[in-house]
């Protein structure tokens, strides 16, 4: 969406060319110093990792250069493979469930109502709090004989549940705290989305008589389908990347039943201290995330040109 | 008003209401385990408010001696990456705006992909070989990860925003590139940089991943010494909920306040470190 907006500046300041050309090295010198930060923490480590990735490298033992065979492995081993498997169910879940509720909730901060700023700053509590104490109070929570849950399900009369401590439930548990965590994030940002669209629809729907579903389903949801897109993607990207409130709670169990790929990452490189084939790990799971990114752009495209056939 | 505006009124306060509750109810459970004695805890069905307030909890958090250590450490860390990113991160955001070099935003957005754990393998070697672990150099340098970018980002957005003709007029009348940006882009973008100060500091602050691998005994930040009491000190709930809620309270606190701020932040660059 920014994209849009700094085309035109940018377009009319090259307009200016001739002006331009006796400007243009001067600038840098503002640049620089982050640039060496950048290169020094950014760039560096990513070339390093690459290099890692193929060799044999780990702590206190000589490094010898072995080529792909880091990568290898990691078609065979069966716990890299399981933890793909857990990181895309957890994932799924945790852009969906934030997505659906975040866009009500914005829905309703939408409207004039006293305290709305004070409120919303309550609401973003969630994600701005440090995840690990947060995490804490969740494990509390989660207790099966003295924790509030179970307590507030038998009330409404739902049998005991094992949350994070039952490999069944134990993704689904996390993804409720992932929810109520970053449920705040996708409101911010299709707020923002109802905030921009313009009132003329709203006001010849309301004289054609549409209900309040009708509305939203006809007039809302597709004018803030481009920010939702953008809250899917953010939340994708984190959701995958998740893990302070997985190892803080769980760190992956029971067993290995909440591994996700970050949480085995974690433990072959700081656990069995083999960087190398953690840092295989490392490149796969980045090129994981920018395939997932892709495919999401993909299938949004895909919707436009549909969008675009059924109105033509 | 008629009945149908007060049966929209009415739901919309019910809205309202279910869905900043899960929020409420979570920090208010949060401070009720804190100020509980054990058998309160330990009680079923849960005590919510109760008869005796255990302030000794706060108070045993506080007087443990490592714990102000932690603390001063965080302090050291957040305050030092922070102030790090501004020196940095605000000229380039100017320069970046006024060169309208687009393109090398897709090295932070690399950045915001990027797991944090991608980092500290390669830069826990280097601090090894460079004999930095065991002090707070390390976790100062891999936090500027998470700072720059943002104060990148969001300086990048607002210096975009902020008109040349004052700059323009500077530099006409003889101000050079530098005091062009000391005496005319800076006090503007102020607003700016209130934000990326404040969404800098509490990613940082909150920040665990780094300080699990890098911090020694000495070296460790608050959300480290919480994850550590629950594996190794502390069994009972009350003084964990409370130390708990410390480490937090100011990030809450500063949400609170600063709420404009943070949402203006967030949903213009809508960066996370980590």
């Amino acid at each position: 969406m920014s994209a849009l907006t700094q085309s035109t500046p940018a377009a009319a300041r090259s307009d200016a060319a001739p002006e331009k050309e006796l400007r243009p090295p001067s600038y840098w010198p503002f640049v620089v110093p982050a640039l060496v930060v950048v290169l020094a923490i950014i760039i560096f480590p990513w070339v390093f990792t690459i290099w890692m990735s193929l060799n044999e490298w780990k702590v206190g033992s000589p490094t010898t250069f072995v080529g792909f065979a880091n990568y290898l492995r990691l078609t065979s081993d069966p716990r890299f493979l399981e933890a793909v498997g857990h990181t895309l169910v957890y994932t799924v879940l945790s852009v969906v469930l934030p997505l659906i509720l975040g866009t009500l909730s914005a829905v309703v901060f939408h409207q004039n109502f006293a305290g709305r700023g004070f409120l919303r700053g309550v609401f973003i509590m969630p994600m701005m709090a440090t995840p690990v104490a947060i995490a804490l109070v969740w494990t509390m929570m989660f207790h099966p004989q003295l924790g509030v849950l179970n307590y507030l399900l038998s009330l409404v009369g739902i049998p005991a549940q094992l949350w994070v401590f039952h490999p069944a439930t134990v993704i689904p548990s996390l993804v409720l705290v992932e929810t109520w965590q970053w449920t705040p994030l996708v409101m911010l940002i299709v707020l923002g989305g109802l905030a921009a669209i313009p009132t003329e629809p709203y006001e010849s729907a309301q004289i054609d008589g549409a209900s309040f579903w009708q509305v939203f389903r006809f007039i809302t949801l597709p004018l803030i389908m481009p920010f939702l897109f953008i809250a899917g993607m953010i939340r994708m990207i984190d959701a995958v990347k998740s893990f302070d409130i997985i190892f803080a709670i769980t760190q992956g169990g029971p067993g290995s039943a909440s591994e996700t790929i970050n949480i085995y990452l974690y433990s072959v490189a700081f656990t069995y201290y083999d960087l190398g084939y953690g840092s295989a790990i490392a490149v796969v799971f980045f090129l994981l995330i920018v395939l997932l990114a892709a495919v999401m752009l993909y299938a949004r495209q895909r919707m436009l040109w549909t969008e675009i056939a059924r109105g033509a | 008003m008629t009945p149908r505006q007060i049966i929209g009124k009415i739901g919309l306060w019910v809205s309202v209401f279910v869905i900043v509750s899960p929020a409420i109810l979570f920090f208010l459970w949060m401070a009720s385990l804190s100020l509980k004695f054990e058998v309160d805890n330990a009680a079923y069905p849960p005590v919510f408010i109760p008869d005796r307030i255990a302030w000794k909890n706060y108070a045993d958090v506080l007087a443990s001696n490592r714990f102000l250590t932690y603390f001063v450490n965080s302090l050291i860390v957040t305050g030092s990456a922070t102030f790090l990113a501004l020196i940095v991160g605000v000229p380039a955001g100017y320069g970046i705006a006024r060169m309208a070099a687009h393109k090398s935003a897709i090295v932070i957005l690399i950045a915001r992909i990027t797991p944090g754990l991608s980092y500290l393998i390669p830069l826990f070697l280097l601090f090894q070989w460079l004999g930095l672990l065991g002090t707070l150099v390390p976790q100062i340098i891999i936090h500027l990860v998470v700072t720059v970018p943002i104060v990148i980002w969001i300086m990048i957005g607002y210096f975009e925003t902020t008109p040349m003709e004052l700059e323009e007029a500077a530099l006409i009348d003889g101000a050079g590139r530098w005091q062009v940006f000391r005496h005319v882009a800076l006090p503007i973008a102020r607003p700016g940089i209130a934000v990326a100060f404040i969404l800098a500091v509490i990613f940082s602050w909150n920040n665990f991943v780094f300080g699990i691998v890098l911090a020694g005994r000495e070296t460790r930040t608050l959300p480290v010494a919480v994850y550590n009491m629950i594996s190794f000190d502390q069994l009972s709930w009350g003084p964990l909920a409370a130390a708990a809620l410390i480490v937090t309270f100011p990030v809450l606190l500063l949400t609170v306040l600063a709420q404009r701020q943070i949402v203006a932040g967030l949903t213009a660059g809508a960066v996370k470190g980590g």
